[in-house]
């Protein structure tokens, strides 16, 4: 008897795999809603009050938000775990460096993984207090989010739309090589699937980058204000 | 014949008792069922040291440790896994006769009497042709991934001039995969606990007790520590010695020193002598070079040989128009052109090459020529067939042969001498038995391809667990520790050597000597050999040994890796092996297989046998270093495959 | 050609290490690059000095022992090529070239350019074979291997186990060798009995030994001499995916 898969590194690759792509999945899901800015501010506001009755009258108000925020926080801490694991791994296993370290051979998105992933944490956490609870957000009108957005992308708060775009900029490398990653980690063996597999991680990224962003430049170039 | 006395004396006649007589399809049946056998139970009590893990060793200390022995298996390189018979590149014979070409066990035991020149014995051949079908079930059982047709069934191809489609590969890599198996199989013994497994270890002695092998002394090539090891039963796995010439195709770390140590301590060594030359080689390109890399010999089928027919033309070989050209092997083997023997086609070259005709740095190399291929079946055919040969070679030389034709010259590549054997595998010491490349016992003067792969497994996977017990029955032996006085005076024997070896702090280094010992051995001992040019020979390789242990420089210390002290050793022993090569080779008058004799050799050049006086096995015993070897002929008798002269004309 | 030589030195295990110049003048481009090496020992020795200890054995590209990072690519930058068969005509005159041993915890230093592979033989003891002791085997053309399944898994058997791929990934992990060989015996029909345990017990003694996780980085492949390809690792995945369910399933009947 070996011990829990979870305990080997496939295992955690696994796991890094699965919460992955539950995560991807939700970044589907509210790029699309973010795209809603462009039907204008009722439609937008009508939307995010929407996201709250979900369910109803079956669950009562907001429930379904929270089962879905539980299950994005255990993926997420799953995801970071299991990144953690491996991380301190890959550390211990060359206790001495390559004086000369050669060219990355696999994909700059490869070999970002782990400081774009902490990048990213660190926006979901500002992302939150901004748009969903509202403390960093200049408005903060939690009934009006329409108005929160447009005022987060003022010309003059560049800084928060270079922060945005960084971030979305890093979740689109993450995707990158996290997509391809992910398919392979689940048992896409042939070298045509691996080709074909680079080519859907690429494309969904930049996709879901040009998605993300459309808001803020929009925003930012007053087609949406 | 010449009065040799002064090299070495005519001992006793020495026979192979343990061959049954009678029909020769049952003789390994016969022997199987008149050995004694080994008490289940006895076998755990009992040890068997394996010495090296290539095909021969690795096969054996699996096989020995699935049967219940304890074994303790020992090679120089880091793993298992990385001994030289990984290199072997062109197949497996085996008689299956999966083509209904005609092939039987008969045939392949009349083609290896025939191949080896009529210097192999009869039931050891026999033997080894009835098993080789045993192998390919046994490596296809293991996962071997052998090369296969469209339906799924093995793919076979004909190899060395075989009329027969009997070779069995995985690609250019059957040695690789095969050894793999093996490999595998052992590490399963490993895991099992039956196998202890000493990678990095150098066996530097041989200790008998009472007469009977019972272990050896080790050196840890990591620590520096020599250690005794004991044994019920020692067995020798340790390879060739084709690294007597310094450059051959042998790895850099194959040496005869495991052999050689038992030589000292009253194993005979037989046929010394043959040795075989690769005709397809990489030439040397320059002094730096410290190995010479095969190419296939599967490059014959379509390249042809030639070289300019005007002695030192140095134009380029586009330049040569094609009736300046002396496509050599086509002209005078009509019948089988380029793909002649190994050992025909490597003193043709050396032959021509000889005549100041050869091409290339120091004229030393013939091309073998793709054009007619490339035109007559396209590149993309050639390429198909040949691609990654070709690749090999134009990282080597970058030098592409789809455009210039390659360059090759023979190599040292496989040696046919080695301890003496009975039909048991066991050598004049008791309780130590060599097999593989080790041992002498089945390609007699020459070997054919794709036929080492197959002795290496049959005495590894087969015979020797087989043979082994019949001496065993008699065990398990009286239980020794480091204090017994034979066991401390080879240890004792081993330290000295080094500490002499770290000692001399000469003003030469170990890979001078060698190469120098090499190059005399490759003038006078190669592809052709002559009385005077051996006793040349004879007395540089004295004067360098001497020399060697007056200026030798080892640096560094014994207790910690130490790659110039190993070498040293090694090469310590090559210069006595030299000697008694060229004595062999000296004494051989007549040509045949791998030795060839300048003086005997009919009027158009080709190797005349002389089956009167030298249809034997000279096994030589060792009497001291610059001492007289003693020789014993072990008789050869053919009942089944009558001795002809080979022609290939 | 003239050369400047950053080579990695170190003693013993215990030693730290560091990396040390050496000149090498007249460098034929004819040279392998372990034959430049040699010459540079010879000088060493007849200085004096303690000559350069690195692995090495057949020189022609097959037996895995030789194992050095040039330059910071395992073996050097010529493409699925071995340091023995890496040619000096790769370089320049007056280069300057860095060799360091492969580095990895699962690989310590015995001295200088050498390290210790055992951990490799480990994973391979833990299920890298199939269990046919010697005599039981049944007739060969028994079982027919269709032929794209024997070309895949020899593809995949050609690993020489040198252990580039593992000093080339960046976690240290040694997954493309491991890959290999469930890979190999995965696809023939001979390895189907064992095919759930070994992928199980080989990653197990792959973790054992302190190698890194995989994480798809993609190095391996690039630097390996005989080009695994990567897919081979999805292979394992799959199969360990596929054993962990059987076994957890099992398990729980069991239970």
């Amino acid at each position: 008897m070996t011990a829990s898969p979870i305990r080997s590194t496939v295992g955690k690759k696994i796991l890094m795999a699965v919460t992955g792509i539950l995560l991807v999945l939700f970044l589907v899901l509210h790029m699309v809603g973010n795209l809603k800015i462009f039907f204008g501010a009722e439609s937008f506001d009508h939307y995010a009050h929407w996201l709250r009755s979900i369910g109803n009258p079956l669950l009562p108000e907001t429930w379904f938000l929270w089962i879905q925020r539980a299950v994005l926080t255990f993926a997420v801490l799953g995801h970071i775990w299991a990144a953690t694991a491996l991380a301190l791994r890959a550390r211990a296993a060359r206790p001495v460096r390559y004086a000369h370290r050669g060219k990355v051979q696999g994909s700059y998105a490869a070999r970002t993984m782990r400081w774009g992933g902490v990048i990213i944490l660190l926006f979901v956490i500002y992302h939150i207090l901004d748009l969903t609870t509202g403390h960093l957000n200049p408005v903060g009108d939690k009934a009006h989010p329409y108005g929160n957005v447009v005022a987060d992308f003022a010309p003059d708060r560049w800084y928060v739309t270079l922060f945005y775009t960084l971030a979305v900029v890093s979740v689109g490398f993450h995707l990158r090589h996290g997509l391809y990653s992910a398919l392979r980690t689940l048992g896409q063996q042939t070298k045509h699937g691996e080709r074909r597999a680079r080519a859907f991680a690429l494309g969904f990224a930049v996709v879901l980058c040009a998605g993300y962003l459309s808001v803020p430049f929009a925003v930012l170039t007053g087609l949406v204000g | 014949m010449h009065d040799n006395s002064d090299l070495f004396i005519t001992g006793e006649p020495i026979a192979d008792t343990k061959a049954p007589d009678g029909p020769i399809e049952t003789r390994w049946e016969r022997r199987r069922f008149s050995a004694k056998l080994v008490n289940p139970a006895n076998k755990r009590k009992m040890t068997v040291i394996v010495v090296g893990t290539g095909l021969a060793g690795g096969s054996a200390a699996a096989t020995l440790g699935e049967l219940g022995y304890r074994v303790k298996s020992y090679c120089y390189q880091d793993s298992p896994r990385r001994a030289h018979s990984i290199a072997a590149q062109g197949g497996i014979n085996a008689a299956k006769n999966y083509r209904n070409d005609g092939d039987s066990v008969y045939r392949l035991f009349y083609d290896t009497v025939k191949g080896g020149d009529f210097r192999a014995r009869e039931s050891n051949v026999h033997r080894l042709a009835e098993v080789s079908v045993n192998i390919i079930d046994q490596a296809v059982a293991q996962g071997v991934p052998f090369a296969r047709e469209y339906g799924g069934l093995l793919d076979t191809r004909s190899f060395g001039g075989t009329q027969v489609s009997r070779t069995f590969y995985a690609r250019g890599q059957t040695g690789q995969q095969l050894l793999l198996g093996a490999y595998q199989a052992l590490e399963r013994q490993i895991a099992a606990g039956n196998v202890e497994m000493n990678a990095r270890h150098e066996m530097l002695e041989l200790i008998i007790v009472d007469g009977r092998a019972r272990g050896i002394v080790v050196r840890d090539m990591v620590t520096g520590e020599i250690t005794t090891e004991f044994a019920d039963a020692v067995v020798l796995a340790s390879g060739g010695y084709g690294n007597v010439f310094f450059l051959s195709t042998n790895a850099k770390g194959c040496n005869v020193t495991a052999s050689w140590r038992a030589h000292r301590k009253g194993a005979l060594f037989a046929n010394p002598c043959y040795t075989q030359i690769h005709p397809t080689c990489i030439p040397v390109s320059g002094d730096h070079q410290s190995k010479l890399t095969l190419m296939s010999e599967s490059l014959r089928n379509d390249g042809r040989v030639w070289v300019p027919k005007k002695a030192g033309d140095t134009r380029a070989p586009g330049d040569i128009p094609e009736d300046e050209r002396d496509y050599y092997l086509e002209r005078i083997y009509p019948a089988f052109g380029n793909l002649v023997p190994r050992d025909i086609a490597s003193r043709a070259a050396k032959n021509v090459c000889d005549e100041g005709r050869g091409v290339g740095p120091g004229g030393l190399g013939v091309y073998l020529d793709f054009a007619d291929a490339i035109r007559r079946l396209g590149r993309a055919a050639v390429e198909a067939k040949y691609g990654n040969l070709f690749e090999m070679y134009e990282r080597i030389t970058g030098e592409n042969p789809y455009d210039v034709p390659m360059r090759i010259y023979p190599a040292v590549h496989y040696t046919m001498g080695g301890l003496w054997v009975d039909y048991d595998l066991q050598s004049t010491i008791p309780g130590l038995f060599v097999i593989g490349e080790a041992n002498f016992s089945d390609h007699g003067a020459n070997r054919l391809g794709a036929s080492a792969l197959m002795q290496g497994l049959a005495d590894g996977y087969f015979v020797l667990p087989n043979t082994i017990g019949d001496y065993l029955a008699a065990g398990p032996f009286e239980k020794l520790d480091e204090s017994h006085p034979d066991a401390a005076a080879a240890r004792a024997q081993v330290e000295e050597r080094v500490s002499k070896l770290l000692s001399i702090n000469g003003d030469r280094t170990v890979d001078s000597f060698h190469r120098e010992l090499g190059r005399i051995m490759w003038e006078y001992c190669g592809m052709e050999r002559t009385d005077a040019g051996l006793r040349k020979a004879i007395e540089l390789i004295r004067g360098l040994r001497d020399e060697f242990w007056q200026r030798v420089k080892v640096p560094g210390r014994g207790e910690e890796l130490n790659q110039n002290l190993e070498k040293a050793g090694r090469v310590a022993d090559f210069f006595e092996l030299a000697e008694l090569m060229c004595v062999d080779a000296l004494h051989r008058t007549e040509s045949c297989g791998g030795h060839f004799r300048a003086e005997s050799q009919s009027a158009d050049g080709e190797a005349e046998r002389d089956d009167e006086n030298f249809s034997y096995v000279a096994a030589w015993e060792f009497t001291g270093t610059g001492e007289r070897p003693v020789l014993h002929r072990e008789d050869l008798n053919f009942e089944y495959v009558h001795p002809t002269q080979r022609s290939y004309k | 050609m003239n050369l400047t030589l950053r080579i990695w030195r170190q003693q013993g295990p215990q030693d730290k290490g560091r990396m040390v110049s050496y000149q090498v003048t007249d460098v034929s481009p004819d040279m392998s690059f372990l034959e430049m090496l040699d010459v540079l020992n010879e000088r060493l020795i007849l200085e004096g000095e303690e000559p350069v200890a690195f692995d090495h054995d057949c020189r022609e590209g097959i037996c895995g022992a030789c194992s050095m990072v040039i330059n910071g690519t395992p073996h050097g930058p010529q493409k699925m090529t071995t340091t023995c068969q890496l040619h000096m005509r790769t370089f320049s005159d007056g280069d300057t070239i860095d060799i360091e041993p492969w580095r990895a915890k699962a690989f310590p230093v015995i001295k200088d350019l050498v390290v210790n592979r055992g951990a490799f033989d480990k994973i391979i003891q833990a299920g890298g074979y199939i269990s046919a002791p010697t005599g039981s085997a049944p007739e060969a053309h028994a079982t027919p291997v269709p032929k794209a399944d024997a070309d895949a898994a020899f593809e995949a058997a050609e690993c020489i186990g040198c252990g580039a791929c593992v000093a080339a990934c960046p976690n240290g992990s040694a997954m493309l060798f491991t890959a290999a060989k469930i890979t190999h015996l995965g696809l023939m029909p001979q390895g189907q009995p064992e095919r759930d345990s070994r992928v199980l017990d080989m990653v197990a003694a792959h973790d054992e030994a302190g190698f890194g996780g995989c994480t798809n980085a993609g190095e391996c492949t690039p630097a390996c001499p005989k080009g695994i390809p990567l897919a081979t690792i999805g292979r394992l995945n799959r199969d360990f995916l596929a054993a962990s369910r059987k076994r957890s399933g099992e398990t729980a009947t069991a239970g």
